[in-house]
């Protein structure tokens, strides 16, 4: 579904991405893990276009997506700081998200039900706490029901009620067959909503396999736990490296 | 496109600037009819005011706006919209609220008042002008990520078209004095959108021998009508050359 080919994205003498490659496919979930400033964020907004590559290719559905802007029906994101126009109120941003993607298919206001915001429609963006914000931001992420959703950090600063909302319905999309991309510090919550484990460090992909596997290797029962023994292990094989 | 430029103009209306700038404008140009009987000298006091206010509102406007919609625009480029929509929306959104603003603003006093030809020159070249300072205020505003550095770049345009450009333009003219330098002080003028305006603004009135020698030239080389086509071909330039370097920037920008 969506290819990232040899993606490298330098911002000045930073070097966000070291030349990124990972598939993507239909149907399953990756956990997209790493340390903060490995480059997470920065290949999301890649995929979605905010931010262009310096060099490499990214395919959706097989095309590529440079100057492309339509592919992105497919996509919702949730991004990981939900900015949004001050003086709109929640009812204001919903209608002009539906009027600005032209047909919208079948509407998904199941988040928005489950949140509660239809008492807050009147509420001006500004006057929201970052968890309302959260919340607004995944009801605006599975609105229109596309098959791919990156999700920035999504349970972050949301409440434990509203946590397990948004995980039941992160579930429920994933049993539907969606692509579903989360990245999340939250071990135990990847663990529940995700097959697939990406590992970025320093802007290169360390590892990409199932997390199944991920637990057989280590042999841990737990993905916190795998993950830490992996990366200390990816990091001795580094060390053993430089010393030959 | 309507649609980014629907809601760009919401947010423009609530800010309630729009409507001050307005007030402004009718109030000043009101007043000035009242001191003065003479409509000729009325336009050409309100020249001034173009020549100087609506540079300098429009281009911090329209640089102030362009950093308030960051969210907006970022909103935006995350759904299925193309770049260019979304920004010559935003451009078209705030030059229309501009030129609407001038419009009314300068527009009913003058039409009320009756100032025949010179009144007109007045809106278009105003009109011009603030397309052209608001295209500098997006060039200077994709230019840097930082607010406070794209408003001082704007401030420099301005102030470098205004009150800088001029006083080079002199010093040029002064220590050149011995060689002819009618057509480089055409080429010179040419490139600022202000003189350019200025020019259309006096041909017009038939005065330009205020204008000195650069005006009495201009006069002499064209004449009245293709004066004032050439330099409105050339503040059009002025108005395109901008948007289109800044949207070719914007294309590529990181969000």
């Amino acid at each position: 579904m969506i290819s990232v080919k040899e993606v490298r994205k330098n911002f000045g003498k930073l070097q966000a991405l070291k030349g990124v490659s990972v598939e993507f496919a239909l149907g399953k979930s990756y956990a997209l893990i790493g340390p903060n400033g490995s480059g997470k964020t920065t290949l999301i907004k890649s995929v979605l276009g905010l931010v262009v590559p310096t060099s490499g290719e990214i395919l959706v559905d097989g095309e590529s997506i440079r100057n492309h802007w339509s592919y992105r029906e497919k996509i919702g994101y949730m991004p990981q700081i939900g900015r949004y126009p001050d003086n709109m109120s929640i009812g204001q941003l919903l209608d002009m998200m539906k009027n600005i993607r032209k047909n919208p298919p079948v509407l998904d206001e199941e988040l928005i039900e489950a949140f509660k915001l239809g008492n807050m429609l009147d509420k001006r963006m500004h006057t929201l706490s970052g968890g309302t914000r959260q919340k607004v931001s995944a009801a605006l992420a599975f609105l229109f029901n596309p098959p791919v959703l990156f999700l920035d950090e999504p349970t972050a600063g949301l409440d434990p009620v509203s946590v397990e909302i948004l995980k039941d319905k992160i579930l429920k999309e994933k049993e539907s067959g969606k692509l579903m991309i989360i990245t999340s510090h939250i071990m135990s919550d990847l663990d529940e909503l995700t097959t697939e484990v990406v590992y970025l460090q320093e802007g290169l992909t360390r590892y990409n396999d199932s997390i199944a596997d991920l637990k057989d290797i280590t042999g841990e029962q737990r993905l916190g736990k795998a993950m830490a023994k992996m990366i200390r292990s990816l990091e001795n094989n580094r060390q053993v490296a430089i010393n030959n | 496109m309507t649609r980014v430029i629907k809601y760009v103009f919401y947010d423009i209306l609530r800010t309630r600037f729009i409507m001050l700038y307005t007030l402004f404008l009718l109030l000043s140009t009101f007043a000035m009819f009242q001191l003065d009987t003479d409509t000729g000298k009325v336009v050409l006091s309100l020249m001034n005011i173009v020549l100087m206010v609506v540079p300098l509102v429009s281009i911090v406007f329209s640089t102030i706006h362009f950093y308030n919609s960051y969210e907006f625009i970022e909103l935006m480029l995350s759904q299925p919209v193309n770049r260019r929509v979304v920004f010559l929306g935003e451009y078209f959104a705030v030059a229309i609220s501009l030129c609407f603003s001038f419009t009314i603003g300068v527009g009913i006093p003058v039409v009320l008042y009756g100032t025949g030809p010179g009144g007109f020159t007045l809106l278009f070249t105003g009109i011009m002008l603030t397309l052209v300072f608001v295209s500098l205020a997006f060039l200077s505003s994709v230019l840097t990520r930082d607010k406070a550095k794209a408003i001082g770049v704007a401030l420099l345009f301005w102030f470098y078209f205004s009150l800088i450009y001029d006083g080079l333009l002199m010093w040029i003219i002064y220590s050149f004095m011995d060689y002819p330098l009618e057509k480089v002080t055409l080429a010179l003028v040419s490139l600022n959108p202000v003189d350019l305006a200025r020019i259309l603004m006096l041909l017009q009135l038939d005065i330009s021998a205020l204008m000195g020698y650069t005006g009495a030239f201009y006069k002499d080389f064209f004449g009245s009508s293709m004066g004032f086509i050439f330099s409105s071909a050339i503040l059009s330039l002025w108005i395109i050359i901008p948007v289109w370097g800044a949207l070719r920037i914007f294309k590529r920008k990181d969000l």
